[in-house]
């Protein structure tokens, strides 16, 4: 018993006890010294997707004029939201006075004030993915389509929503797994995947009249799209990832006044892209089973002249240090642009921002999976500044 | 019959099990003058032997004289849990029990049906094997046994050994893992006057559980023995959880589709041999439940998780041992098994998932010859070659439909000298992958790997031993992790496990008064490195991964496990104690800024307690689990930050002797103090609950 009791005693400094949980405060990141801002860019939101199942989509904010990067400030900001942002962040963008968060996994979108980050409103959507707006509407898509007779072959929709009241007024059913949109007009286009139907992916855009908002047309590309972009001439710029064994990803262009298919890059692998003038930034990773490691490519096409003016838009040889390019964005105002890193998923990832010539700048860590980028022109008020 | 009696007297006085195993065992060692004898016992006697400190296993000693003697083999770390502690556990399963080892850390998804595996040492669950009645659970498609399945109803004893259980003469397979969990069906005992023995348990309690089984022993004869078990579970699986931050938000939540329904029956057969015994199983096993899914944020009650999970087991398997030359020995061990998953994901149910319905099945059939030569009375080697097939079937699109052939060699010798013990063995394991289209085959791997065990006992006469081990294993890249539709990877290599542990025990009885008082300690320093660990890389999205040979983890880290008991009259008091202390770093990579970190759900710090007072009739039983703080991921970082979690568990039950008959009353309060806990991030685990055991001996 002696020696009972001397084990207890040596256990017990080890032994610390459970407190109570606290909401996680934001990291405070000084990456640039103080600046003062020329144009309307007053910084951008950048959202963490976190990996699947974890409940780990952060938000982070970047302050242009105190230089500082805020990483995961939404609890601190909502302590009284249950489960602080959700499970995996797939978009973000603002509209008028309010940030809008598709919260892919949670099945809303996260609606916040654009200057506190504070929650208004969640707008259930059952496996949303992106958002676009037009005209006092969000178009939301996802992939939980009504089910038909076959379960396997269960289209997406792309859902209608107010964004004064934020309610889902009405839904249109386009292809397999809907991705990311455009609105030109008063078209809406849909990038459909069919990600989930291995072998059998969707090769379409879908079309959508929003007047009526009904599908009017389906546009064959390739398989399995994923990204569009509007350029400045009406042409659409559409990334095919491919099936990841033989057919490689490819990047399309659709003229939006004809609804067809106008050109193919076959050389121009797509895994994401970002429009800034008439730069399209694309970048593309895939993975090797033969080497282990990611083929990775960057290059920028001029939109107007549709050929590729560079295959290397980070010219600093800073590139390698990227594991995993995940997100693009590109200040409209400075052309300076950001990359981000998201390594092997499950640890955080970086965040890098290269001037307009590609010359690194700075580097941050960021939550896990930093992937979507959202530049804002109101800055956000600091957590200390709120009532 | 003396087992018997025996057995009649611990039901009624105090006991001290350890501290009397261990004097007897002394007994033995006196009584075997006759060195030759006792290599000839090996043979036949290792296995309970090895495994044993049961009072069963203990009162056997006495019948069976031999048996106890090799116990000096006893070289390596292991830990048991049997008897009555064992019995008076809060447990519904083998997962429980473990708990409560020192260096093993249970994963636990939460409730009855949530996945439960043990990481052993931090090398990871799919280094450690899993043996049912002497026979390793295979699962080739992914490595991991999910202990939450096996009843600790009508099981003793329930062991964990570092390295490899220490008895040379038992089959390849044995050798083969980093770190292994044994337990072993209940060997019927009866009475002179009996051939049948029947038990009746109701168990039930909180989640809406219900649980009834039914044992049924019996004596064919003389020489065989026969066990018949059956059991029914139903849980809802239904709890309530709260999860509170401090100025924000408390929020309470009631788990939903946990739901368990199993059926499982077992037979056994324990047959008697001139210079030998042979014994046979067959295990059936079907289930349905639900997946309650990770806690995440969503609207509240808007959408239910619905997907469902259908399996079938079985296995029958079969050993015999038989001495066949006074200086040769021989065990066949077979099994054959098959295993049915059935997954399905249904958006007609829960309009937030996509379609999945998947099924798989699994084969195995395993033959294991071990060969035991006793050359001298301190020297003996063993042969032994294991060959398994195991094939897996799924409607998976694209998918390959593997098959695989291993062929395990074993050569082990041991060394018995006064008051040193040394045993080596070599395992030769050699895999081919069959696949249906050519070229996508994983490569045929041929390896060779080393154990070296070595103890010395510096005083003779006390029970003080000073041992050290070094071992290199690895596991084989899975079925899914070579195979799996878009993720696999077949150029894998398998990942391998280097142990070093130096470590002593020391035991000790002192009469105390009319009682005595009997202490154990166990303490062990090792360090562990794990290389080409085969980890999970996302590829060019987040919903798509593979599996590359990737990451280097070294573990250091410090077991301890003291034992005592006490016993005076009716009176016996059992404790246990266990402390581990891991660091487990993980240096992949160097220019990480997350290199060096512990690696995720492993604490520094951890320990259990047991406290087990009887008095004549009445149990009372104490339990107690510390799991320090940790990460939930690999980056150390403060969303990463696990609290400390700690629970009480405690029972109460008694044995009321009918005509005839004997009744056990339990109640057992799980969680006393109601702690709101996470083992696994997102997969909250139940708040207090109860269960109330009825059981009817005849």
């Amino acid at each position: 018993m002696r020696y009972l009791l001397i084990a207890c005693l040596v256990a017990l400094p080890f032994a610390a006890c459970r407190k109570g949980e606290p909401v996680l405060p934001s990291t405070q990141i000084p990456v640039t010294p103080p600046t003062h801002l020329d144009g309307s860019v007053k910084g951008f939101f950048l959202l963490n997707e976190g990996n699947m199942g974890s409940n780990k989509a952060t938000l982070d904010y970047y302050d242009y004029e105190t230089g500082i990067y805020s990483r995961n400030i939404f609890a601190e900001r909502n302590p009284d939201v249950q489960h602080e942002l959700g499970d995996v962040g797939n978009d973000i963008q603002i509209y008028g006075n309010k940030l809008y968060a598709v919260i892919n996994c949670s099945h809303f979108v996260e609606v916040m004030d654009v200057t506190t980050a504070r929650h208004l409103a969640t707008v259930s959507i059952p496996n949303c993915r992106y958002v676009v707006f037009k005209e006092g509407y969000a178009y939301v898509s996802s992939y939980a389509g009504p089910v038909q007779i076959d379960p396997n072959a269960r289209l997406g929709y792309v859902a209608k929503v107010d964004t004064t009241t934020l309610q889902v007024i009405d839904t249109c059913v386009v292809g397999y797994q809907p991705e990311e949109m455009v609105v030109v007009d008063d078209k809406l286009y849909v990038a459909n995947s069919g990600g989930y139907r291995v072998p059998d992916y969707d090769r379409t855009v879908s079309v959508i009249d929003l007047n009526t908002f009904r599908e009017i047309r389906k546009i064959d590309v390739a398989v399995n799209l994923h990204r569009l972009e509007l350029d400045r001439y009406g042409n659409i710029w559409v990334s095919s990832r491919g099936d990841y064994y033989d057919t490689p990803s490819k990047t399309y262009v659709i003229d939006s006044r004809t609804d067809k298919v106008t050109d193919v890059f076959h050389l121009l692998p797509n895994s994401n892209m970002t429009l800034a003038g008439d730069s399209l930034y694309v970048y593309s990773t895939e993975w090797s089973w033969y080497t282990e490691t990611f083929a990775t490519s960057y290059a920028i096409v001029d939109t107007r002249t549709k050929t590729i003016l560079t295959r290397n838009f980070i010219t600093d040889g800073t590139e390698a240090e990227i594991t995993v390019p995940y997100g693009i964005a590109v200040n409209p105002d400075t052309g300076e642009f950001f990359v981000t890193d998201a390594k092997d998923y499950v640890t955080p990832g970086r965040l890098h921002c290269y001037d307009r010539n590609g010359v690194r700048k700075w580097s941050v860590t960021t939550g896990d999976i930093p992937a979507h980028i959202v530049f804002t022109d109101r800055r956000l008020v600091p957590l200390d500044e709120l009532e | 019959m003396m087992r018997s009696t025996i057995r009649h007297r611990r039901r009624n006085e105090g006991s001290c099990p350890k501290g009397t195993a261990s004097r007897f065992r002394y007994r033995v060692r006196r009584l075997i003058a006759v060195p030759g004898l006792l290599w000839g016992a090996v043979s036949f006697a290792q296995q309970p032997a090895d495994s044993s400190r049961t009072s069963v296993a203990g009162e056997r000693r006495i019948e069976e004289i031999v048996v106890t003697a090799p116990r000096r083999n006893e070289v390596i770390s292991s830990q048991t849990l049997e008897g009555e502690t064992l019995r008076q556990l809060n447990s519904y399963s083998i997962a429980d029990a473990i708990r409560y080892f020192s260096g093993a850390q249970l994963k636990d998804y939460g409730g009855i049906g949530g996945l439960k595996t043990v990481n052993i040492r931090s090398m990871g669950s799919q280094h450690v094997g899993v043996f049912f009645d002497g026979v390793q659970i295979g699962n080739a498609q992914n490595g991991v046994v999910d202990l939450g399945r096996f009843s600790l109803d009508n099981m003793e004893p329930v062991s964990i050994y570092n390295g490899q259980k220490s008895a040379i003469f038992q089959t390849a397979k044995d050798f083969a893992s980093a770190s292994a969990v044994y337990f072993e069906t209940r060997r019927p005992v009866f009475d002179s006057l009996r051939n049948d023995n029947l038990k009746f348990t109701l168990k039930g309690g909180s989640f809406k559980t219900i649980d009834p089984s039914v044992l049924w022993e019996h004596r064919f004869g003389d020489r065989v023995r026969g066990s018949f078990n059956a059991e029914y579970l139903y849980t809802s699986g239904e709890y309530k959880f709260r999860y509170a931050k401090v100025d924000g938000y408390d929020t309470t939540e009631v788990r939903k589709n946990g739901d368990v329904r199993f059926f499982r029956a077992e037979a056994a057969l324990f047959g008697d041999l001139n210079d030998g015994e042979w014994r046979a199983k067959a295990y059936f096993y079907d289930s349905e439940r639900g997946y309650p899914g990770a806690v995440v944020r969503e609207e509240p009650g808007k959408f239910r998780h619905q997907d469902r999970q259908w399996d079938t087991n079985f296995f029958l398997q079969g050993a015999l041992r038989k001495r066949l030359k006074p200086f040769y020995s021989l065990k066949v061990t077979g099994k054959y098994a098959y295993d049915f998953l059935h997954y399905l994901s249904d958006p007609r149910l829960d309009v937030t998932t996509m379609y999945v319905d998947n099924r798989y099945r699994q084969q195995e059939a395993y033959l294991s010859a071990a060969n035991i030569f006793s050359i001298t009375p301190w020297w003996s080697a063993n042969v032994a070659v294991d060959a398994q097939f195991n094939t897996l079937d799924a409607d998976l699109v694209d998918f390959v439909y593997p098959q695989r052939w291993t062929v395990l060699t074993a050569a082990a010798t041991s060394l018995q000298l006064r008051r040193v013990s040394l045993q080596g063995s070599l395992l030769y394991t050699h895999v081919t992958d069959i696949v249906r289209r050519q070229g996508e085959a994983a490569a045929d791997k041929d390896k060779l790997t080393p154990t070296l065990v070595a103890s010395y006992r510096p005083l003779a006469g006390q029970d003080w031993q000073i041992r050290a081990f070094y071992k290199r294993i690895f596991r084989m890249p899975t079925f899914n992790d070579l195979y799996y539709t878009f993720i696999g990877n077949i150029s894998l290599e398998p990942e391998y496990t280097t142990q070093y542990d130096l470590g002593m025990t020391y035991g000790k009885t002192w009469p105390v008064g009319e009682g005595e008082l009997g202490l154990n300690a166990q303490a062990d320093v090792y360090y562990n490195q794990v290389d080409n660990k085969i980890v999970a890389m996302p590829t060019s999205n987040q919903f798509r991964w593979t599996m590359i040979n990737l990451g280097y983890v070294e573990i250091k880290g410090v077991d301890v496990v003291l034992d005592g008991c006490w016993t005076r009259g009716r009176w016996a008091v059992n404790a246990r104690l266990s402390y581990t202390y891991q660091q487990a770093q993980d240096l992949t990579d160097p220019t990480s800024p997350f290199y060096g970190d512990q690696i995720p759900y492993i604490p520094w710090n951890s320990g259990s307690a047991i406290v087990n007072v009887s008095y004549g009739a009445w149990h009372l039983n104490y339990s107690f689990i510390y799991t320090g703080e940790r990460y939930e991921q690999a980056a150390n970082t403060i969303e990463n930050y696990a609290q400390p979690w700690y629970t009480s568990d405690i029972a109460l039950s008694r044995d009321i002797a009918l005509k005839n008959m004997s009744l056990r009353v339990a109640l057992e309060v799980n969680n006393l103090f109601n702690q709101q806990y996470e083992v696994v991030q997102c997969y909250p685990m139940p708040g207090t609950n109860f269960k109330i055991i009825l059981s009817l001996t005849l």
